[in-house]
């Protein structure tokens, strides 16, 4: 990439790129000017280009910003690290470009002359329009405090608004130097500020000047659960109470409160709310009360000047939604490109789902009753941070609110969106009751959804568009999702996408009953095929298969899945059959494409000694390995090793194998932890040696990967491990499940704080005995934490609310007892004749490369 | 193979023992590498050595009464042609029984 040039801006054209002009005096298509190019002015340009509007109109945009179009909403993983900077880029401005947009980033909008029909910019230049669309947006307001600016009204340094991506990238810079924030303002940008920089390791403290958080959303009772939830992620929260002073004069060094506290910090996010961007349209004299004054069709008082999005105020509502932005967006290109000149804006119903600070959150509505005969129905369990209510008046929903748990949000947006007929018992609509329907229930949800009703909220797609997605052929979530653009947006209902994909594709599935199946070869679910291999007392693959089969019959694809079902559960009264594993598991290294094997012993945490790197090196001469690679899981892995070779290399290098081929646990990622590191708040490379020393060859449904980390700062990036250990201090540790980085990418879980490493140890323990028994085969993590639920593996495996806890702890203990290094085991006497025999002796094959 | 070569060659790989229950080994018959395998229900079957797609070594694959999986990208070819259940090209199948204790393959 030859980007140098151009760095630091998002959706930049490569150095060299041009774009021819056509001359204007022969371009007879009428002027179209739009100020602003974020998430409205850019979805406004695509709206008029979809109808056709290239054709009639020269477009120019004008952004405040030098970068393309980027996903405002993404700002907050962007700062948390879970998002890249590219990942949120919207338009580039090759896009612009290549759809003949004359783009003018960076420059900003001094005023209009409405009379001359002329946009004056800060760059001197005078554009002529015949339609200006204004979607200037908000900009953060900084509430009056002594000393948050300079004297010459700049912030003080080390103060920051969160709105643009120069600011994130500020404040990610600052998380490298820092080491304490105040976010002012809990609303959801400050919760999700909060979050991501406490996930940066930095001590965080919650400023906010009402009683209770996400006030404007949420009731009193809600705000205070949130509340709880975000002091357990070990961020601090004042509420009710005003900064008046910013400390510091050169940089900022801590805040004062009104009650005369202080508190002490390197880094102030003020995240305490937007206000619209009207300058421009004061300055041009158009009529702006809290916002630009619009008309149904979002014309302001000047015939041909329209204003959208945030900045807009129709019937006396200014939103802070992307919706109704968009909303706003596409009814402007109607009228404006003559689709539909007669189209009009009647406001929006606005729900929201999203997650603030880990927890799940749609609101709809109102959230408290408000007449006399309004019915109120809530449930709060402030033990699991779950509180959910509904609002009903005159049998349709008026309200709704989600926190901490929001399955049933599906149904509540179509009922409060669309008045659809509400159960009479009330309480269905907030909890699935057993009734038999039983896990049908969800299901329904989707089924029930009338076509037309929205799923995508961001991108207005349908139920019926994404079913005419699947029906056109698509085949996967994520086809659909690139050819409706559903879940493009903020992603909040990817999960229901999903659901919808997956209940339009079902025709052609749901004659499968293989589908719940364990292995293709018995029909029989995971649970009923383990209490027969226990009741028939069926030790061995073909005993598995001469009992319970159609017809007695084996099937090659289910051999792997059953041998390792009998393993965990004989442990090693299992009875071993060398044909019922996979050549991996034959000869314990992992075969490559051209029939050789990779060998990796086992390097417990990622630590070794100069003794055992001698021996590896002296094996790789002798052996003439073609390479010698770290691998992704710190350990050395010796490629291109001739089968036949295999015994003589383990008898030489006499360390136990690192069980890098098998479907079992593989590794435990350290970071250096609290010796060396200056950073580390407790000794991860000792618990991660022991966590592999207590898991070591245990086999499972899909490969386990673990990460110990000494602080969040995650270098051996424990968040995205099926299991992950991160330190937090005075002997605390978080545990979180279900993470991924391979195909998948997912954040683990975060399943429990616990202190001491045997606790941690025990919990690892448990769910990893808990996720063998109940996935499927080949289900990773990522996929079986979110399917169980984090809920039910804290009720199984903290509070033990199925009583198995005893149970779990005993059958793991049975593998751990069962182990034996298979390198030390085999290297001595083969297990079967011609073990390491060479399957492919004479022909030249295929070769990797060697470097 | 030249013209002139018609006539099947009849070779003794090795000996019945050597190619463990369910599993494969490879030999050379007539210049040939024949992957041999004995089932659990004791049926002998024997195909070329690499497969066709990637060159794979087929004596390590995993086999049940149907078919032959490739360890290297789990394509699985029918003992009864050789034929290939996804579609994939095919592999070469050769008559092979046990004389004696003797593993005999034509090819």
């Amino acid at each position: 990439m030859t980007m140098t040039q151009t760095r630091g801006i998002l959706g930049a054209r490569l150095a060299g790129a041009s774009t021819l002009h056509l001359d204007d005096d022969l371009d007879s298509r009428s002027r179209l000017v739009v100020v602003g190019n974020g998430m409205a002015g850019a979805r406004f340009v695509e709206e008029v280009l979809e109808r056709g509007g290239g054709e009639q109109f020269r477009i120019t945009v004008f952004g405040d910003e030098p970068h393309g179009n980027y996903n405002r909403i993404m700002l907050s993983p962007v700062l948390a690290g879970e998002s890249s900077e590219d990942d949120i880029v919207l338009n580039s401005h090759d896009w612009y470009a290549d759809n003949g947009i004359d783009l003018r980033a960076g420059v900003r909008v001094e005023r209009i002359d409405t009379a001359a029909k002329q946009v004056h910019a800060a760059d001197g230049s005078v554009t002529a329009y015949d339609h200006l669309v204004l979607a200037t947006g908000s900009y953060s307001w900084i509430p009056p405090m002594n000393g948050v600016r300079t004297d010459e009204g700049e912030l003080l340094p080390g103060v920051y608004g969160f709105r643009t991506i120069d600011e994130t990238r500020a404040m990610l810079e600052a998380t490298s130097r820092c080491t304490r924030a105040v976010v002012m303002g809990g609303g959801l940008l400050g919760l999700e500020a909060a979050r991501a920089l406490q996930g940066h390791g930095m001590h965080v403290e919650l400023v906010h000047a009402m009683p209770w958080l996400m006030n404007a959303q949420l009731s009193r009772e809600a705000g205070s659960i949130l509340e709880k939830s975000v002091e357990e992620l070990g961020i601090t929260v004042h509420l009710d109470v005003l900064a008046t002073e910013v400390l510091g004069s050169e940089h900022v060094e801590g805040v004062v409160l009104k009650d005369g506290r202080r508190i002490d910090c390197d880094l102030l996010v003020v995240a305490a709310g937007v206000r619209p961007h009207t300058d421009v349209a004061v300055r041009s004299g158009l009529e702006v009360e809290r916002a630009i004054v619009v008309d149904d069709q979002l014309r302001t008082d000047d015939p041909d000047v329209y204003a959208i999005g945030e900045c807009a105020q129709h019937r006396g509502s200014v939103y802070g939604l992307v919706a109704p932005a968009w909303e706003h967006a596409k009814v402007l290109a109607d009228v404006l490109t003559g689709t539909n000149p007669d189209a009009e804006y009647h406001g929006s119903r606005t729900a929201t789902k999203l997650k603030v600070a880990g927890v799940d959150v749609a609101v709809m509505g109102i959230n408290t009753p408000e007449r006399d005969d309004d019915e109120f129905l809530v449930i709060s369990e402030p033990k699991r941070g779950v509180h959910l209510s509904v609002v009903i008046r005159d049998d349709k929903l008026v309200g709704a609110t989600l926190l901490g748990d929001t399955r049933k949000v599906a149904f509540l947006t179509q009922a409060f969106d669309r008045g659809a007929p509400l159960p009479e018992e009330r309480i269905r609509l907030l909890v699935d009751l057993s009734d038999g329907a039983g896990s049908a229930h969800g299901e329904l949800g989707v089924a029930d959804m009338p076509h037309d009703s929205q799923v995508c909220n961001c991108n207005g797609v349908s139920k019926g568009d994404i079913c005419g997605a699947v029906a056109g052929g698509c085949g996967s979530v994520g086809e659909v999702m690139d050819r409706t653009r559903a879940g493009k947006g903020c992603g909040s209902c990817a999960s229901l996408v999903k659901q919808i994909v997956e209940w339009a594709a079902d025709g052609d599935l749901a004659e499968d009953p293989a589908a719940s199946w364990y292995v293709p070869g018995i029909p029989m679910p995971k649970p009923e095929l383990m209490r027969a291999i226990r009741e028939h007392d069926l030790r061995s693959v073909s005993a598995v298969f001469a009992m319970l089969a159609p017809g007695g019959k084996d099937d090659a694809k289910s051999k792997m899945g059953l041998t390792s079902l009998l393993k965990m559960i004989w442990g090693s009264d299992y009875l071993p059959e060398k044909d019922a594993e996979f050549i991996n598991d034959r000869v314990h290294g992992n075969i490559q494409r051209d029939g050789t094997f990779s060998v990796v012993p086992q390097m417990k945490g990622g630590v070794t000694t100069p003794a055992q790197l001698r021996r590896i090196a002296d094996v790789a001469e002798k052996y003439e390995v073609p390479m010698v690679k770290v691998t992704g899981g710190q350990r050395i892995d010796l490629l291109g090793v001739r089968k036949e070779d295999l015994p003589a290399m383990w008898n030489d290098l006499g360390m136990p194998s690192g069980y890098a081929y098998g479907k079992s646990f593989r590794t435990v990622k350290t970071c250096v932890g609290s010796d060396f590191c200056r950073f580390g708040l407790d000794d991860s490379t000792r618990l991660g040696i022991d966590l592999e020393t207590r898991f070591q060859g245990i086999e499972s449904p899909a490969k386990i990967k673990m990460a110990v980390v000494g602080c969040p700062r995650n270098c051996a990036e424990a968040y995205v491990k099926d299991v992950g250990v991160v330190a937090v201090g005075n002997g605390k540790w978080e545990v979180y499940v279900g993470g991924a980085a391979g195909a998948s990418v997912r954040k683990g879980d975060l399943l429990a704080t616990v202190e001491g490493r045997d606790a941690v140890i025990a919990l690892a323990g448990r769910f990893l005995q808990y996720y063998r028994e109940n996935a499927n085969w080949l289900e990773r993590t990522y996929d079986f934490v979110p399917r169980v639920g984090l809920e039910k593996l804290k009720l199984v495996l903290l509070e033990d609310g199925e009583g198995i806890c005893a149970e779990l702890e005993a059958g793991l203990q049975r593998s751990v007892d069962a182990y034996r290094d298979p390198w030390g085991q085999d290297a001595e006497e083969p297990a079967t004749p011609g073990q390491f025999r060479p399957s492919l002796p004479l022909v030249a094959l295929p070769k990797v490369s060697v470097r | 193979m030249s013209v002139t070569d018609v006539s099947p060659a009849v070779v003794v790989v090795g000996r019945a023992e050597d190619v463990p229950p369910g599993e494969g080994r490879t030999f050379v018959a007539d210049g040939e590498q024949v992957a041999v395998f004995r089932l659990r229900n004791g049926s002998l079957h024997a195909t070329q050595a690499a497969c066709p797609h990637a060159g794979g070594p087929l004596a390590d694959g995993q086999t049940d009464v149907d078919v032959l999986v490739c360890p290297l990208h789990q394509y699985a070819y029918r003992w009864s042609d050789g034929s290939s259940t996804s579609g994939a090209a095919p592999i070469r199948v050769y008559p092979v029984r046990e004389v004696d204790g003797d593993l005999v393959v034509t090819v």
